[in-house]
């Protein structure tokens, strides 16, 4: 292999270019640097105007979540020589489906509404007092949701769901996933107030199980089989309520 | 977005491909409702679909959605263990459990399906 990595950057800065374009730049081909090492490079010694995000370098903080030669991957777990091998010069593109709103940045709002739509946080109908300790749990009761709590909100799920940027409606894979850890919880209360929510169109019934959320997700959480999981308790929960009406859901 | 946005990656590809297999599911369906229905007329309109559904073209489609029709089956079931999740006694009951008991209700209803016809065009 090449001692340089060739590395074609998607650049949109709106106050210069209304339109986006690729620019080239060449980078050292260090076996041991990621993608964002790469990118990094390029904005320390080549191009300070780059822009995008990063925090942690770990796979932890999700901030650093890009398309790379067409895939959504977290930069920082991606091997630049990897990359390289699987296509010359490397392409790297913000994350499919949202709004650029400049270089390799997406527009996350409508991702972060979503999260508030369906209350990822627990839901309780009464605080106990601080006098009274935590709310207790069992490693049964952990390994419930556990799964599911592993998301770091990099949204790469909604890179590789294909029908986010046809109904940009859909409540999404990451923001369903996380209802489920929250509905899953023994301590959440909130279920039947994320079941309004989650049962309409735009919640579980838009997600036809493509699955590529799953394929792609760094932290195996599992979206594509949290939804089918919900359709399967929203359709139980309806049958229960039309077989008996007198009973809460 | 395109209307072939499928075509962009190949998982879509194989997702719409394997959406497309419904189309053979469907024509299975209607297929089934028109056996049993010859079936319950006599032996006579069971000949004749048989006879037809086995003549050279509609032999080639018949293997073709056969073929279709597995493939959709089997894709399928292999997801339930994904949606469906069930816990015994505080345990979770393994996916492979899942799994066989869905192929197993598969046989039983395919074999039920089958006894039916042999005893109605007997």
């Amino acid at each position: 292999m090449s001692d340089q990595v060739t590395l074609e950057v998607f650049r949109y800065r709106p106050e210069e270019a209304a339109e986006p374009c690729f620019e080239r730049f060449t980078v050292p081909a260090r076996r041991n640097w990621m993608i964002l090492d790469a990118l990094n490079h390029v904005k320390e010694e080549l191009d300070g105007s780059l822009s995008y995000r990063w925090a942690c370098r770990m796979g932890v903080c999700g901030s650093c979540g890009m398309t790379v030669n067409g895939e959504p991957v977290l930069t920082c777990a991606t091997y630049l020589t990897d990359a390289a091998a699987s296509r010359d010069p490397v392409r790297i593109e913000p994350l499919h489906g949202f709004p650029v709103v400049r270089d390799l940045i997406g527009d996350i709002r409508d991702f972060i509404a979503k999260l508030k739509r369906v209350k990822a946080w627990i839901v309780r109908d009464d605080e106990k007092p601080l006098s009274e300790g935590e709310y207790l749990q069992t490693p049964a009761q952990l390994a419930r949701y556990k799964q599911y709590s592993m998301c770091i909100n990099c949204m790469l799920c909604y890179a590789a769901c294909p029908i986010y940027p046809l109904e940009p409606e859909f409540i999404g894979p990451a923001a369903i996933a996380l209802a489920q850890r929250y509905n899953l919880d023994s301590r959440d209360a909130g279920a039947a107030e994320r079941m309004d929510v989650l049962s309409q169109e735009d919640g579980i019934w838009s997600c036809t199980f493509v699955g590529e959320c799953s394929t792609v997700c760094p932290k195996n959480v599992d979206p594509a089989g949290a939804i089918q999981r919900y359709k399967l308790q929203a359709t139980t929960a309806w049958f229960k309520s039309l077989l008996m009406p007198w009973r809460d859901r | 977005m395109p209307i072939f946005w499928w075509l962009r990656r190949w998982p879509y590809t194989r997702f719409i491909t394997r959406e497309l297999t419904s189309v053979a599911v469907g024509y299975s369906a209607v297929l089934l409702v028109a056996t049993i229905w010859a079936a319950w007329r006599g032996e006579g309109a069971y000949q004749r679909l048989s006879t037809l559904a086995l003549s050279g073209p509609a032999l080639l489609l018949h293997l073709v959605v056969l073929a279709a029709l597995l493939y959709h089956t089997v894709t399928w079931l292999n997801l339930a263990p994904r949606a469906i999740v069930v816990y015994l006694a505080g345990r979770r009951v393994p996916d492979r459990l899942i799994l066989a008991a869905h192929y197993l209700a598969w046989l039983v209803v395919s074999g039920g399906i089958v006894w039916i016809l042999a005893e109605s065009a007997r």
